[in-house]
């Protein structure tokens, strides 16, 4: 299995996802936004960063660039697509996931150990979780308040698209507590938080012991064994 | 209950990363009619007395010290709308 | 204005009695006359800019060049053993094996960061990684080190929540973890904030790159931002003048950060050494075209042949003098064989970086700068980069030191009961410079890159530089400004051997040092006596310690009036350790473990955290320092984390014991009791003493007690001095110390964590 991780300029986990990626099992595969080629990959993600310095707004100038134009495509086919944090921001300003993310409540970056809690596996990035399931992933970023109009909001709820959730700690004024979301079809996954940080003993956050969590290996699994999609 | 707007600008002389970033994505998109974008605030206050000269004074006063860094952006506006 | 006739050299000779506004650029009369004797002529105005900054204290290092010789001076072969690129260059480079190499500096922004917090700082870290770009290497980490003023002064607030977002957001934006650094907080540091920046990069041997111009023919080209009108003069006015009195007009404009920009750059660099594109390279910051022209023809083969006109400029009304002073930031000069030309544009196409071709190299000896088709600089580059001015300047001890030394701690009341000593403990962990910091480095990302395997709140930050077999480094930054006050030779050192227990508590093997040297004017002969002393202290610490200084930087001008601040040397100390798995944290993790203090405790409470911050009191003589004691102790660290027979180790610095013990309780939640008697018998201090005194050597260590005869065996054979002073206990209890108090987990943690949010605002998620 080829998992595809884009790098933007301004990119800055790309080189953790696709660790991530290479842990999980799978083969990684550098893909750069200025082509066309997504260089027949089986799934893809869209790494945390600051494309393109996030200046006009977080995620916006990425989502036009060449390459989204195929990732939007070969989403739209059912091709497995993760965003993390920035990846997320461009997947909204892509489309491909509904509502907005703004600035924090609080008005400043944070980094902290978050916990969440599973909302949907029926995906192909958390069919590996139990339905309901805390993990604990790195939170790192300074506009990730999930907004979007009522009515939307309604509809992600009912149509049960919420991925993850904050638990305790909502901590950017996040509507809903909403920390991830899925499309409809399930291949596409976005979250601010970084499972790609939460994939190597010793590197992770805190757990039974310093640095030992792994809670967010299992989404990259996810989408090696991925049976609720056909491709 | 008039309004008055503030527009904030990032000093000429100084580098607007965000201006430059958003300029570079708009060139993508044309043959080159743009040039360079620059990147301001806008604030919109609202009063619930008349904007005296007094009171648009006070907000001048506001405006260099408060809205803006004058170290690093000018106040480039302050209007009453219509 | 701009001048209707161009200063050319021509033009300069023919007009030798043109007034020129040498002052105003910093210049002093001798200074001037000795410009004029070097090119036997006025300098012409593009000249004058050049000479001006790169003549700057801040850039010419003319009044501390003949202490700082010393680095280099008293330095073993042993020292140099490691070392691959020593003083003198961007940044120090040490090999610490494995075909690795790792390079970091220390460096200040601390004028520019009270004037615009959150640009100075984030420009801070900007020029320092820059610093590490040129070496050839990938920044693989940064980290901070600050003095703000009184905390509940009304201006901290802006200057801190300036500082803090600024580093936040360009460090966050480059994608490098930080991974530690301190704060402290102090009036004197009230209207001059200090904002120490440390990167560090890690290379392969072979990748190694120098800033020098060789090769004649070859390319010169600048790339990355454009010039801009930022900071213009800042080098030379910023760094040699107080602003307390000038106001806004004295003020220059700052320079603004694009981390974007910098990112951008920072691959673009990699892929162009990767691709071997590049002969030699020197990022811009202080003084600009100014100093990377001349530093590179200086190093190289002695000419280099310059069009300005081929600058791309943001602002095209600048003038020729200004584009040689700009101080805009993102940008890098890179010396290119022709041939290579083409490959260089590729990469650099391919990050949309922008580059423009400027000139070439010669071997005339002579750097010349063309403007409008006439020569406007002709120089020996020589003069402007390296045989600048040098002072000796004066010096005398200062007459208010006696006093101060002769005020001593002893007459302070001691607490005479646990009550007593429970309140000025809860005092002492609840102050600002002993508080929770959390605020802070909540704002940093110390996740990305994925390699960090220490971080705050642990005593170093570590970093693994190979995935395949661990190895890593692990770096520490001290200093402790009190101390420094009363005896700056003595202060200096014990920053040195903290900054080196701190990276060997970490299991890490200290190998080099890079100091940025925080002081106030040079021209006040007190403030140059410390700065002498401070130097001299580290030096002789470094030749004890069998570490060599690499590289760093000094401040002059930190004061307000007439008030310098307490001298500030910030050390940072780096080490290697073969598996960055085999770590030590700053806290035990679980139940039921020995604890263990190494080291001897001395009546030592004089410039303490304990006079400060229950007694607001600052006088006396800080502790010995004892280098064979810490050197012992590194190596018996290194061995007990090597054999995996130690948990956790904790340094004892500011708040003596009880803090250690403190911050060992709240690393992990995990609570401990400890019991004092058998320390204050054996080394005849009383019970605050026992608690607060900073005697230096000494570390506490969890051991498991199945390790137990191991490790004191361990102690025994390295001949370090071992008391077991308790247990690790999660009962419930909290932190007890026997017969006297107890606090619980929450208290402690709560008394800890308060005070920044109180000041500066709530911490997400408390």
């Amino acid at each position: 299995m080829r998992v595809g991780v884009i790098t933007f300029p301004g990119s800055l986990d790309d080189r953790d996802a696709l660790r991530a990626v290479r842990l999980a099992g799978a083969e990684p595969v550098a893909l750069w936004h200025d082509s066309h080629d997504l260089q027949g990959v089986d799934a893809l993600i869209i790494p945390g960063g600051f494309s393109y310095g996030d200046y006009l707004r977080c995620g916006a100038i990425a989502a036009h660039s060449p390459i989204m134009a195929e990732v939007v495509a070969a989403a739209n086919k059912g091709l497995p697509v993760l965003g993390i944090c920035n990846g997320f921001q461009i997947l909204v300003e892509s489309h491909l996931l509904d509502g907005g993310l703004i600035r924090n409540d609080h008005g400043t970056f944070i980094r902290r150990d978050q916990k969440l809690r599973v909302e949907n596996v029926d995906t192909a990035w958390t069919n590996r979780y139990e339905l309901g399931q805390e993990i604990t992933i790195p939170l790192k970023n300074g506009e990730g308040g999930f907004i979007a109009d009522e009515e939307t909001l309604k509809r992600l709820e009912g149509d049960g698209l919420v991925a993850f959730r904050y638990v305790d700690v909502n901590p950017n004024g996040s509507l809903n507590d909403i920390a991830g979301l899925r499309n409809a079809r399930g291949n596409v996954v976005g979250l601010m938080p970084h499972p790609e940080h939460a994939v190597e003993a010793g590197f992770g956050p805190d757990a039974e012991r310093m640095q030992s969590g792994t809670d967010g290996l299992a989404m990259f699994v996810s989408v090696l064994t991925d049976t609720v999609l056909s491709k | 209950m008039p309004t008055v707007i503030v527009e904030v600008m990032p000093k000429e002389v100084l580098l607007d990363p965000a201006g430059k970033a958003t300029a570079r994505a708009l060139q993508r998109f044309g043959d080159g009619e743009i040039t360079d974008v620059r990147i301001g605030k806008r604030f919109e206050i609202t009063l619930n007395t008349p904007a005296t000269p007094e009171l648009l004074a006070h907000i001048a006063d506001l405006a260099r010290d408060v809205l803006s860094n004058q170290v690093i952006e000018d106040v480039t506006s302050i209007r009453v709308a219509e | 204005m701009t001048e209707l006739v161009l200063d050319t050299v021509e033009n300069a000779a023919a007009t030798p009695d043109k007034h020129q506004p040498f002052e105003l650029l910093g210049l002093k009369a001798d200074e001037y006359a000795q410009i004029r004797e070097i090119l036997g002529r006025r300098p012409t105005s593009g000249e004058l800019a050049m000479y001006s900054v790169m003549w700057s204290e801040h850039c010419s290092y003319k009044s501390s060049k003949v202490h700082l010789r010393q680095f280099g001076q008293k330095v073993s072969d042993d020292m140099k053993k490691h070392l691959m690129v020593g003083m003198g260059e961007n940044a120090g480079v040490v090999d610490i094996g494995e075909g690795w190499a790792v390079t970091f500096k220390i460096e200040s922004h601390n004028h520019p960061s009270y004037i615009e917090p959150f640009q100075g700082a984030a420009t801070g870290v900007g020029g320092i990684v820059r610093d590490i770009i040129s070496m050839g290497a990938r920044p693989v980490a940064v980290m901070d080190a600050l003095r703000f003023g009184a905390i509940d002064h009304e201006d901290t607030n802006r200057v801190v929540g300036g500082v803090v977002s600024g580093i936040s957001f360009y460090g966050n934006c480059l994608g490098l973890p930080n991974i530690g650094g301190e704060t402290w907080f102090d009036s004197v540091y009230q209207a001059n904030p200090l904002v120490n920046a440390l990167a560090v990069g890690a290379l392969r041997h072979e990748d190694l790159h120098l800033a020098n111009a060789k090769g004649v023919g070859n390319r010169v080209v600048l790339f990355g931002a454009r010039t801009g009108g930022d900071g213009i003069g800042g080098a030379s006015i910023l760094a040699s003048d107080t602003f307390a009195e000038g106001g806004p007009t004295k003020r220059p404009a700052v320079q603004v950060g694009d981390p974007f920009a910098e990112k951008v750059l920072i691959e673009c660099c990699l892929e162009l050494f990767q691709a071997d594109c590049v002969e030699g390279i020197q990022d811009l910051g202080a003084a600009g075209i100014s100093c990377a022209t001349s530093e590179l023809a200086s190093n190289g083969d002695g000419g280099m042949h310059i069009v300005l006109d081929n600058v791309l400029l943001r602002d095209p009304t600048l003038t020729a003098e200004e584009i040689l002073m700009s101080e805009s930031q993102e940008r890098m000069m890179a010396v290119v064989k022709p041939e290579k030309l083409d490959a260089f544009m590729a990469v650099i196409n391919k990050w949309d970086v922008e580059a423009s071709d400027l000139g070439q190299v010669t071997d005339t000896g002579r750097l010349i700068i063309e403007w409008h088709g006439q020569t406007i600089v002709d120089v020996d580059p020589r003069t402007v980069a390296v045989d600048g001015p040098v002072y000796n300047r004066p010096m005398s001890y200062p007459t208010w030191l006696d006093a101060l030394q002769a005020d001593t701690a002893s007459a302070l009341p001691r607490a005479t009961d646990g009550t007593g000593l429970r309140e000025q403990f809860l005092t002492l962990i609840g102050s600002p410079n002993e508080a929770d910091t959390d605020w802070i480095t909540n704002q940093y990302d110390y996740y990305v890159m994925g390699n960090t395997a220490l971080h705050t709140p642990d005593g170093a930050g570590m970093i693994r530089i190979d995935e395949e077999s661990g190895l890593g480094v692990a770096l520490a930054t001290d200093a402790n400004g009190r101390y420094c006050q009363l005896d700056p030779y003595v202060g200096a050192q014990l920053a040195l051997v903290e900054s080196y227990r701190n990276v060997a508590t970490s299991g890490a093997t200290p190998m080099a040092v890079s100091d940025c040297l925080n002081f106030g004017s040079p021209e006040n002969p007190e403030v140059m006596w410390q700065f002498a002393q401070s130097v001299e202290g580290l030096a002789d610490g470094c030749l004890e310690l069998g570490i060599p200084v690499t590289g760093g930087n000094v401040s002059f001008y930190n004061q307000t009036g007439d008030v310098p601040i307490h001298p500030t040397p910030v050390v940072a100390v780096m080490g290697s350790i073969d598996n960055v798995a085999r770590r030590l944290p700053s806290g035990w993790q679980d139940e039921g473990e020995n604890l263990y203090l190494l080291g001897v405790t001395r009546e030592e409470l004089d410039g303490s955290s304990w006079a400060g911050s229950v007694h607001n009191h600052l006088g006396g003589t800080p502790p010995i320092v004892d280098f064979d004691a810490e050197k012992s102790l590194a190596g018996l660290l290194s061995a007990a984390a090597y054999e995996g027979i130690v948990t956790s180790a904790i340094d004892l610095s500011t708040g003596g014991l009880i803090k250690a013990v403190a911050d060992g309780v709240l690393r992990f939640g995990v609570g401990a009791r400890i019991w004092i008697n058998e320390l204050m018998q054996r080394d005849g201090i009383d019970e605050t003493a026992a608690l607060f005194s900073e005697s230096s050597a000494r570390v506490i260590v969890s051991v498991d007690r199945t390790d137990d005869v191991k490790f004191r065996g361990l102690c025994e054979g390295r001949n370090v001095p071992v008391l077991r002073i308790g247990v690790t206990d999660n009962g419930g209890a909290g932190l007890e110390v026997q017969d006297l108090f107890t606090v619980t987990v929450d208290e402690l943690s709560a008394t800890h964590r308060a005070t920044l949010p109180k000041h500066f605002g709530p911490v997400v998620g408390g």
